[in-house]
């Protein structure tokens, strides 16, 4: 009898031992687990990232313009002109090329990057010894597709690049410091992390509403996110671009001109040949040549104004002394 | 090696081949990619697929006729199709053999003992069957002769294989009177026609649609393999409830689906019941130890009288039989057959539901001026009434579509609609890409028949006829910002991708701030008073000042100092002349003429909830009724 008693008493012990256990553990995380404040506004922000300048030390305020119906040439020229490549890529170099991949249109209608043109590039770029070569956008239509009907993606692949397509991994948020528009805004950051170098090379587009697409229009593309709001202030957001990135070099691909019907064209009766091919440093002066290509002068243009008051360049670009090549 | 053995190789080798036909409807040309993959095979293979496609639409298209090569070696070999090949078979097999595993022999040959319940799915069979050849009547009339025959052989096919009634002339009245009731109707209304129904529970379409629209998406978020961002399909809920409440069925009834539900085993349960070679007892007596009802997979009572439209070849009762007893032979099993227990009442009255399914459900006005603005079908589809014949609401043409504008209807478009392909321009990455025609090469039953690149852009010869048209696109004045805001934008006038743009602008003039007093000016800087302005926030290019009847554009703004960028025609005011900041906008408007309907405004829109500029179907190219500008008419 009291050895029956005492098991009971052990298992009464055991149960309440357990029963106290669960207690003290369901309370124990309720506690843990307990916030008094509920959310924040601010909730979910993720730590901004900071984009370096790519700018190469000694290669300011250059210039070049090659007149020139031949792209891969015209290249091979300004380059030279500005220096050399390898004024700009040396050896162990990582290197990005941004190019305007925005639309899954084919090549020969002009609204993107030119297939050709990226391949030089890629292949200069290994040749003066960088160890990678990125080519990357975000464009706006399917990226896939872009990249492949605008023959960028097997053009960089075939040179030796690595052709990186967004994804929501690749995008961290950035905030321009001093900016009044992008803050805390989801930047294609993946590409560029860890880059020594950034190249911007874009076509020479008639634009709607911003009257002109070049190389800072270009840097649209590093942005994510619903991006499209920025219209509302077209040449704010083109002259924040400007001051966002600080590129190695930008290359603006006027040896035809989207004339009529831009950004996207879609016509070869869009197209102009204006057989120019403008590098530089100063992505104002740039830019700012390649508006003349479509008939307009700087001043006509705001965001070259606003750019230039930012200190992203100047737009008096024959004040940079442009090295004028003639290729016939 | 064990019969079961080389059952479950196949049925894993057709299953792996089916998933990597899923994975390989990609776009492209690498080796896993799209290339010349029959990515199709299964569907085709399905001979319900292709005997309802010849029904409702008159034709076997393109490969489909693999349904035919099924059919006919079922009448030799039975389901075949169902034990060995059908990878939605292989997954009830497998999920099946789970739930049976640890059971007692007892409880197994109860849970395999033939059911009533089983009937159920000739029953959906005739449903499906009779909504395919709703119209058939009229349709022979026209001369569809191959589609009128395929009906006349399955009115035949029912009639043999369902059990006499009781009170057989009466029956047979109600039949005849049935019968010309049908057909009478068909040859006179004026409306109606015969949709594809099956695609909703037939097998192939069934797991198709499961896997492309809610596994791959699951499974490719993560690899990337598939699509370089995430996929979403909307209404994936109730495709995935449908397929995991099917697989999940197999844990309390193996190969429930099979069984009860699959109207593709029906019918090749009733073609394969008198198939040449079949399961049976070799000897009618044997020890009756039941470890082969208890393994059978159709719940066809092997042990006793065998009924060979429920087996679907598994052969787990030959593998497992101790005295060898059943053999996969040339002749009847000697424990005798049983058809299967089809009450012709019940089958009829499942055609005739089938029947009169399309003319009810027609009766909603669909396909007449009712008909629903959005659904902005994919390009090359047929109209609408054409359409519903074909679709087999498979998911391939969602699946393969680059961007992943290509969506399923979800069920509060109808029944007729559910899980066929609309445009929604919200999702994926894009609109529909003006130079894509993935969607109308991989449809294999034509539903979106097959077009080059040069008739959707309206090119080559087909310059004369313009470029297809899915609908256009119409704005939403409201929501617009520069409509309805002062805001300028033209988001949507920059993406449009026709040359020359369907979405032109007019520049209107809105003048957002008055009051103000023109002071003293120095070359282009002007004092003003009155108000003092916010520094640079009139500065952005887009703000005029007014005086007058001229306008300026300011490029730079103190609190009282303005810094203008003057035309020609500007005269510097007098101070104290009363000045306006006006907002110069360019305002969007659609042109119905060349707008195609592809939906990249809307994708791009910033409004980014319902955007202010929307496609529907109006002005489809598929529906002439639908057209809405008058040719010739207007200035252009």
């Amino acid at each position: 009898m009291s050895r029956d008693l005492d098991m009971e008493r052990r298992r009464f012990l055991l149960r309440a031992g357990k029963a106290g256990l669960g207690m003290a553990a369901t309370l124990a995380l309720s506690w843990w687990a307990h916030d008094s404040q509920g959310p924040s506004a601010g909730i979910g922000q993720a730590e901004g990232v900071k984009l370096p300048s790519f700018a190469v030390k000694g290669t300011e305020r250059r210039l070049a313009v090659v007149k020139s119906s031949h792209r891969v040439p015209a290249l091979r020229a300004g380059l030279e002109a500005l220096g050399g490549i390898g004024a700009f890529v040396g050896a162990g170099h990582k290197v990005v090329i941004k190019v305007n991949a925005a639309f899954a249109t084919p090549p020969a209608l002009g609204a993107t990057s030119n297939p050709e043109l990226v391949a030089e590039l890629v292949r200069l770029c290994l040749k003066a010894g960088a160890v990678k070569v990125v080519v990357t956008d975000n464009p706006i239509n399917d990226p896939a597709s872009c990249f492949e009907l605008s023959g960028i993606g097997p053009a960089g692949r075939a040179a030796g690049a690595e052709v990186v397509l967004p994804h929501p991994g690749a995008f961290r948020p950035y905030t321009l410091p001093g900016g009044r528009l992008i803050k805390d805004w989801p930047l294609l950051y993946g590409p560029l992390a860890g880059a020594d170098r950034l190249i911007g090379l874009a076509p020479v587009k008639d634009h709607h509403r911003s009257q002109a697409s070049v190389t800072m229009k270009n840097w649209y593309g590093l942005l994510g996110g619903r991006r499209n709001v920025f219209h509302q202030d077209i040449n704010g957001i083109i002259s924040e671009l400007g001051r966002m990135v600080a590129p190695s070099l930008v290359i603006a691909d006027g040896v035809t001109t989207l004339a009529h019907n831009g950004p996207t064209g879609g016509s070869l009766e869009d197209l102009k040949p204006t057989d120019t091919l403008i590098l530089g440093t100063d992505q104002v002066a740039v830019d700012s040549v390649a508006v003349g290509l479509l008939g307009l002068k700087p001043a006509q243009v705001p965001w070259l104004g606003l750019a230039a008051q930012a200190g992203a360049g100047t737009t008096d670009y024959e004040s940079l002394n442009p090295t004028k090549v003639e290729l016939g | 090696m064990r019969i079961v053995t080389a059952r479950r190789i196949s049925q894993g080798f057709f299953l792996a081949l089916f998933l990597w036909f899923c994975v390989v409807a990609t776009v492209g040309e690498r080796l896993w990619q799209m290339r010349g993959w029959p990515v199709n095979w299964f569907l085709e293979l399905d001979p319900l697929t292709g005997l309802t496609s010849l029904l409702a639409s008159g034709s076997l298209y393109a490969g489909l006729w693999w349904g035919a090569a099924v059919l006919a070696l079922t009448l030799v070999v039975g389901r075949f199709f169902c034990g060995w090949v059908c990878p939605f078979g292989a997954m009830h097999q497998f999920v099946g053999w789970l739930g049976a595993r640890s059971k007692p022999l007892k409880e197994r040959v109860q849970r395999n003992a033939p059911h009533p319940a089983q009937q159920i799915k000739y029953f959906l069979l005739a449903f499906f069957l009779g909504a395919a050849m709703s119209d058939l009547a009229a349709r022979l009339a026209l001369g569809q002769v191959a589609a009128s025959l395929a009906g006349a052989l399955v009115l035949g096919l029912v009639l043999l294989a369902t059990r006499k009634g009781q009170g057989g002339r009466a029956y047979a009245l109600a039949v005849g009177l049935v019968l010309v009731a049908w057909l009478a109707w068909s040859l006179l209304a004026p409306h109606g026609g015969a949709w594809l129904l099956a695609g909703l529970l037939d097998p192939i379409p069934l797991v198709s649609r499961s896997v492309n629209l809610v596994l791959l998406p699951l499974a490719d978020a993560p690899a990337r393999v598939a699509w370089p961002e995430p996929r979403f399909y909307q209404g994936a809920g109730l495709i995935a409830a449908v397929f995991l409440a099917a697989l999940l069925l197999n844990l309390w009834r193996p190969r429930f689906f099979c069984r009860y539900v699959c109207p593709t085993g029906a019918l090749l349960g009733l073609v394969g019941r008198h198939a040449i070679w079949r399961v049976g007892k070799v000897e009618a007596r044997c020890s009756a130890c039941l470890g082969c009802d208890g393994a059978c997979s159709g719940a066809a009572r092997p042990a006793g009288r065998l009924r060979p439209a429920e087996c679907v070849l598994c052969l787990n009762c030959l593998d497992g039989c101790p005295e060898n007893d059943i053999a996969f032979a040339a002749k009847l099993s000697a424990g005798g057959e049983a058809a299967p227990d089809l009450s012709r009442r019940r089958v009829l009255a499942g055609l005739g539901l089938g029947l009169a399914a399309p003319p009810i459900l027609t009766l909603s006005g669909v396909l007449g001026t009712n008909w629903n603005p959005a659904l902005v079908r994919p390009p090359g589809s047929l109209p609408e009434s054409e359409f519903l014949r074909r679709c087999l609401r498979c998911g391939q043409c969602m699946r393969v579509c680059p961007t992943g504008v290509l969506q399923p209807v979800g069920p509060s478009f109808g029944l007729e609609a559910l899980w066929t392909p609309v445009l929604n321009n919200t999702i994926g990455t894009s609109g529909c890409q003006p130079r894509c025609t993935a969607c109308s090469h991989v449809c294999p039953s034509a539903a979106i028949r097959p077009i080059s690149l040069d008739e959707k852009l309206g090119k080559g010869k087909y310059a004369a006829q313009g470029p297809i048209r899915l609908g256009s696109a119409f704005l939403d004045r409201g929501r617009c910002l520069p409509w309805a805001m002062d805001r300028p934008c033209i988001v949507c006038q920059e993406n449009c991708p026709v040359s020359p743009k369907a979405i032109f602008t007019r520049v209107a003039w809105e003048t957002v701030l008055g009051g103000l007093i023109a002071g003293p000016a120095t070359g282009n800087e002007l004092a003003v008073s009155g108000k003092a302005l916010r520094p640079a926030a009139l500065a952005s290019g887009d703000y005029y000042l007014q005086a007058g009847g001229a306008r300026a554009r300011i490029a730079a703004n103190g609190a009282h100092s303005l810094g203008l960028t003057p035309g020609a025609d500007w005269r510097t005011p007098a101070p104290g002349a009363p000045l306006s900041v006006a907002v110069r906008l360019q305002r969007p408007y659609v042109d119905p003429a060349r707008c195609t309907g592809c939906g990249i405004c809307q994708h791009e829109c910033p409004v980014s909830g319902k955007r202010a500029i929307r496609v529907s179907a109006e002005n489809a190219t598929r529906e002439r009724s639908h057209s809405l500008l008058l040719k010739g008419a207007g200035p252009g």
